[in-house]
């Protein structure tokens, strides 16, 4: 429990390096894991301690090369029949025995569905803090984990006194590094007992969904997205014909999902999708710190808003001030001219399909 | 129908009802106070779905919730959609809790009770950590189903089926019970009391808890037991804006167009 943790941590010295979960999954390694190894890199160098991927599957040693060609200096590898399928029970199990034998300072987990249910419940298990869907991490003058994430209108930084320091970071937050296939990391291999009655969930059937081309945000170039200045679920119609004109996907606020007019997968911000596509037209958003960090990496970024001092205004590359509902109809008869004329409609058709 | 009847717990939290709350700058906490609140959306779907379960396989829901005295008004709430009773751990020491602080304070009371079902949120509207339901499984020593967007026991009642939302899209997994679940906005539509409801709500029973009453560890309550904090707040900082138009709409989209060919970004 951590409040004996606590009292017992006298030396957090002894806490050395920083972890990241490398996340495999249908015999490919998954981006988070990479994307993670980047931010994990720059902490590490700082801290001048060792960069470690933690890898569990079954046979999945082919994976090694990757991980330290994106930055990692040693790769702690468990390979189990029992942990070829992720399963909650044995992840934490051995994620907890791992940190307890070894233990890091720093603990990077992606936050995926599967990430945000087996980290909290890892950390409770270490007796240790934990934060979810950060932004950003640095390393302060003591040598303690910056935790970056919005709170409120503003950003926050967040410390945790307990080691290993956990935190879930979402896709798509960081860039992964150059591939360097001339870097070796050490390979140490660990065994752990488990046995199938620990597995206490039983999974009976996948169902796999169909992707609908609209809501796939997080693979898209363009993204129209709108806000509580639509004013109601029929005024998205103006967003989708637009997103047709420009060939995009559909995207939107917390505020728009919460009511209803579009679904969840379509919600860029610290709840929803990171997104860093090369155009985002945002459209009746105010562009708040939760929507920020979703979206501040796109390319360019055209924002329509009546409010002059609305925050989208003071970030987008072209910002136009003025009433949606009569900028947007001329925008995309204006487009709808000058994009038949390129044939800029018939490519995105070719794209979608 | 199971054999016997299930004992079922939900994890229910007050939030502020606006979307962008205000922060106390002495310690960087959320102002609860003065604000307008609600009962967590997530956590109606956590009570309306324990309310199903007993509707249909007899047994007993229980709200908790630790907080503030005017959580009150939100264990009232459930108790008339009908909970059949409320339990409130309120006191100064648990002020400022971080997510694995809550998860302990709930987890001590949750202990001395007789559960088969713990139902929490998928995450809390004002937080969205969604960490205190895998905490409290844990702390709990229980299997855990996250996401949950349908729900049903087995038989003989030892066992639940449930359908979670994953990447890939729907798995449907088993566990046995005792087990802990958080649920998703679309597992079911939340009733809305009845008149009557709400008056057999005043006779239900809310147990209100303090800190020596709960016993535990004082030194893991509220925001000193808390691991974490928040160090500092600072404003986002902004991208430079390259350009603003504003003026006659037909002008504006006219230049808006022209810039977006040439500049090749359509
Ligand atoms: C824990 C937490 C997590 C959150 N996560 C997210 C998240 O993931 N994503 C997210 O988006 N938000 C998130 N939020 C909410 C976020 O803080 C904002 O409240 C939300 O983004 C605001 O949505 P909006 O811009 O659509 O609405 P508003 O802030 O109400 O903005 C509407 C804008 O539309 C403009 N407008 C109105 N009418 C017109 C018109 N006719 N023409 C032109 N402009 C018009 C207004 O000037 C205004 O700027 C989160 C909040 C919390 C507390
Ligand atoms: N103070 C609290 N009292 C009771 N339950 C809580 C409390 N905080 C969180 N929960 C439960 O945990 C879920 C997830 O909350 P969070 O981890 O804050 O996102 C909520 O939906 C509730 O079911």
């Amino acid at each position: 429990m951590w409040g004996d943790t606590i009292k017992e941590i006298t030396d957090l010295s002894s806490y050395k390096g920083v972890w990241v979960f490398a996340e495999q999954r249908d015999r490919r390694l998954k981006n988070i894991g990479l994307e993670l190894l980047s931010v994990g890199r720059r902490l590490a160098d700082k801290l001048k301690e060792d960069l470690v991927a933690v890898l569990l599957g079954d046979e999945v040693d082919e994976f090694v090369d990757e991980l330290s060609a994106y930055g990692a200096d040693k790769v702690i590898l468990v390979e189990n029949e029992l942990l070829k399928r992720y399963t909650l029970d044995a992840y934490v199990k051995v994620l907890a025995e791992l940190s307890l034998k070894y233990k890091p300072s720093i603990l990077l987990i992606g936050g995926t569905l599967e990430g945000r249910e087996l980290a909290p419940r890892l950390a409770a298990r270490l007796g240790t803090g934990i934060n979810s869907d950060c932004t950003d991490f640095d390393i302060d003058e003591e040598g303690y984990l910056v935790q970056i994430k919005p709170f409120g209108k503003l950003m926050a930084e967040i410390l945790c006194r307990t080691r290993p320091q956990m935190a879930t970071a979402k896709p798509n937050i960081f860039k992964k590094l150059e591939q360097d296939r001339s870097r070796k990391a050490t390979v140490v291999r660990e065994e752990v007992n488990i046995s199938p009655e620990e597995i206490r969930t039983k999974v009976i059937k996948v169902i796999e969904k169909t992707n609908n081309p609209y809501e796939n945000i997080e693979n898209a170039e363009k993204i129209v997205a709108g806000g509580r200045g639509l004013g109601s679920k029929e005024n998205f119609k103006l967003i989708y014909e637009l997103a047709d004109v420009v060939g995009a996907a559909v995207a939107g606020t917390r505020s728009v999902v919460d009511r209803g007019w579009l679904s969840a997968k379509q919600q860029v911000g610290q709840s929803g999708k990171i997104v860093a596509p090369k155009l985002y037209i945002a459209v009746g958003l105010s562009g708040g710190a939760y929507h920020k960090v979703g979206m501040q990496n796109s390319e360019v970024i055209v924002a329509i808003n009546k409010d002059p001092v609305a925050p989208i205004l003071q970030m987008a590359t072209y910002g136009v001030v003025g009433d949606l509902f009569k900028i947007i109809p001329l925008l995309i008869e204006k487009l709808k001219n000058s994009l038949t004329f390129k044939e800029g409609n018939r490519k995105y058709d070719e794209k979608r399909s | 129908m199971p054999s016997k009847s299930l004992k079922i717990i939900v994890c229910i939290k007050q939030v502020p009802a606006v979307p962008d709350m205000k922060i106390d700058p002495a310690t960087n906490t959320l102002v609860r106070e003065g604000v307008p609140c609600i009962l967590n959306p997530w956590d109606k779907i956590g009570v309306e779905e324990g309310i199903r379960l007993r509707e249909k396989y007899g047994g007993e829901v229980t709200v908790i919730t630790m907080g503030p005295p005017q959580v009150k008004q939100a264990i009232l709430e459930c108790l008339a959609m009908g909970a059949d009773r409320g339990v409130i751990l309120s006191d100064r020491a648990f002020a400022g809790a971080d997510t694995i602080t809550t998860a302990y304070t709930l987890s001590v009371q949750i202990k001395k009770m007789r559960y088969d079902i713990i139902i929490c949120g998928r995450w809390s509207m004002d937080a969205e950590t969604g960490h205190v339901g895998p905490h409290l499984a844990e702390l709990l020593g229980i299997p855990q189903i996250c996401y949950v967007k349908k729900v049903d026991v087995d038989i003989d009642g030892t066992r639940v089926t449930a359908h979670r939302e994953v990447e890939k899209g729907v798995e449907i997994i088993e566990a046995p019970l005792p087990v802990l679940l958080t649920v998703m906005k679309d597992l079911n539509e939340p009733r809305i009391p009845t008149l009557k409801g709400i008056i057999d709500s005043r006779r239900k029973e809310i147990r209100v808890i303090n800190s020596s009453e709960l016993g535990g560890d004082m030194n893991k309550y509220g925001l000193k037991g808390s691991p974490t904090c928040v160090k500092k707040v600072f404003p986002p900082t902004l991208r430079k804006p390259k350009m603003i138009l504003q003026g006659d709409p037909k002008e504006v989209v006219e230049s808006l167009v022209q810039i977006l060919l040439r500049e090749r970004i359509i």
